[in-house]
């Protein structure tokens, strides 16, 4: 306990730091906000301009879908506060930083994170909030009184899953210290998860199911409150899978420690 | 002069050979973009035969083909320059007898041809063992693909110059070339062929560039064109990448005058 509230006061202080930072160059600031805007807003209008012509897509309609989309935002905003690390081999194992964060008191993965957490990002849970209630109204979904509880506990654990898969991912530097190319590869798989799986054949749905769970981080969930009733198993297991993947990424993080060498220079 | 340009080109693509490992992912990324679309497509036309002017085939080949077609025309020049001001070398860089913008367009055609002959030829023979494709039936359309695909390059690499070059006024712009890589992205019809917009969306990305960066180049090699148009399209293209010229030329007098180099 008193190593959380450690790694919390920790957290505050990283924080007021990162935003001195930011703002010594405010346009740039004010161009990274703008920038994450624009990059969600254009996936919106792919939605919006395909659904001109057509009614429906593999059998869901267009609000349902921006509601997926809008749901797949939260988590997604929630992961990239606290996982920015994308450049991990080259920050940390190239560079040599990793020697400097082993030597830090808190956990060494909590380091990274601390040290590349963008608070800013939380402007995608208001941006994924707002298409989701667009399309809520449109819809005329029902929510009971313990939807908004369901809704954290989904988010957090999609946030989750990203974290486990990214933190595996980064791991993989510790093993091999050349540049693997992985992580950009991950990333552009993860939009498939935006779109109901049914639309996909066979091998993409069982990988983005089991092997790489990223409809775990929006179709899935989203279909609970879409009220889709075949896709409610899947739901249910999103905490599961989160569970089971976020202890895989720890799990490979934590051997990948044990083996590391440093990359000298 | 011309000699020297030469070698820049090459330099830069026996770099891009060096670095296999981007190689690889990269046509992976591809791969992984190209079937989301493919897959998207065929669940968004279900039953249709036509949407927005082009067939599911067309629309298969369109979606690969411009994906190609951005394997060769995209680069990141705007994020090295972007260094090069933040980390000082720019200096270095407007000492030396050439001119820099030239140098940093030479590069991004280095890059460019690498990928073009490495990465689009297999990647585009390996798709069309995959999914129906239609290749262009002419040699005329072959050339007139080409000659835009060249054109489209041109003004890709002018308006990465141009987001490259404000970093001398803005000192930090990241964000911003970010935002202008989506955008490019979104407008230069490569996630949605531009006949898919509403009218008035059509009508305001008529006064803009970037259609010229991808839709033209595709639309020819898809065949949904005549010849006629076809040049009709270069012609634009040529008219754009002068266009375009003239607020490069200007900024590029300015920032000499108020570099301010960042520290090393």
């Amino acid at each position: 306990m008193q190593n959380a509230k450690h790694i919390y006061s920790i957290f505050a202080d990283y924080l007021s730091q990162y935003f001195k930072t930011r703002l010594a160059y405010r346009a740039d600031f004010l161009g990274d906000l703008a920038s994450n805007l624009i990059s969600e807003l254009i996936n919106l209008v792919f939605i919006i301009v395909v659904f001109q012509h057509v009614p429906l897509m593999g059998g869901w309609s267009r609000d349902e879908i921006i509601f997926i989309y809008g749901f797949f935002l939260v988590p997604y905003a929630l992961f990239s506060i606290f996982f920015g690390f994308w450049d991990f081999n080259e920050r940390y194992i190239i560079r040599g930083e990793m020697d400097r964060i082993l030597t830090r008191p808190v956990h060494n993965l909590a380091q990274v994170c601390l040290e590349s957490i963008a608070p800013d990002r939380i402007f995608g849970v208001i941006s994924g909030l707002i298409i989701m209630g667009y399309a809520a109204i449109q819809l005329k979904l029902d929510f009971y009184w313990y939807d908004p509880i369901i809704f954290i506990v989904l988010s957090v654990s999609g946030a989750l899953i990203y974290g486990g898969v990214y933190t595996a991912v980064s791991a993989i530097s510790f093993f091999s210290d050349s540049r693997t190319g992985i992580s950009p590869m991950i990333y552009n798989i993860q939009q498939y998860g935006r779109y109901p799986v049914d639309v996909y054949n066979k091998i993409i749905r069982f990988v983005l199911t089991y092997i790489l769970p990223f409809a775990f981080v929006g179709v899935y969930p989203a279909a609970y409150f879409l009220r889709k009733e075949t896709w409610y198993i899947y739901a249910a297991m999103t905490p599961v899978v989160a569970v089971i993947f976020f202890g895989i990424g720890l799990l490979v993080w934590n051997i990948g420690v044990s083996k590391y060498r440093g990359a000298g220079s | 002069m011309h000699k020297f340009y030469m070698e820049l080109i090459r330099m830069r693509f026996l770099t891009m050979l060096a670095y296999r490992v981007n190689y690889y992912s990269g046509i992976i990324i591809y791969a992984i973009n190209i079937g989301a679309y493919y897959f998207l497509w065929g669940a968004i036309y279900g039953g249709q035969q036509q949407l927005g002017g082009l067939s599911v085939a067309q629309m298969t080949s369109y979606v690969a083909i411009a994906w190609m077609s951005r394997a060769f025309y995209f680069n990141n020049i705007d994020m090295e320059i972007a260094q090069d001001v933040r980390e000082g070398k720019v200096a270095i860089e407007m000492i030396r007898p050439y001119n820099y913008l030239s140098v940093k367009t030479a590069q991004a055609f280095g890059e460019g041809i690498f990928r073009f002959l490495f990465f689009a030829g297999p990647g585009i023979f390996l798709i069309s063992l995959i999914i129906p494709f239609h290749f262009p039936a002419t040699a005329q359309g072959w050339g007139l693909y080409l000659l835009s695909l060249l054109f489209a390059f041109l003004i890709n690499t002018q308006v990465n110059l141009l987001t490259g070059l404000l970093t001398f006024f803005m000192f930090r712009n990241d964000g911003m070339i970010r935002a202008k890589r989506v955008i490019v992205d979104l407008m230069s019809g490569l996630v949605l062929p531009i006949s898919f917009f509403p009218g008035w969306a059509q009508t305001l990305m008529g006064f803009l560039p970037f259609q010229a960066i991808n839709y033209y180049p595709s639309l020819i090699f898809t065949g949904v064109t005549s010849a006629a148009r076809a040049w009709q399209l270069i012609g634009f293209q040529v008219i754009w990448m002068v266009v375009i010229l003239i607020p490069i030329l200007i900024l590029w007098r300015m920032a000499r005058s108020r570099l301010v180099v960042q520290g090393g």
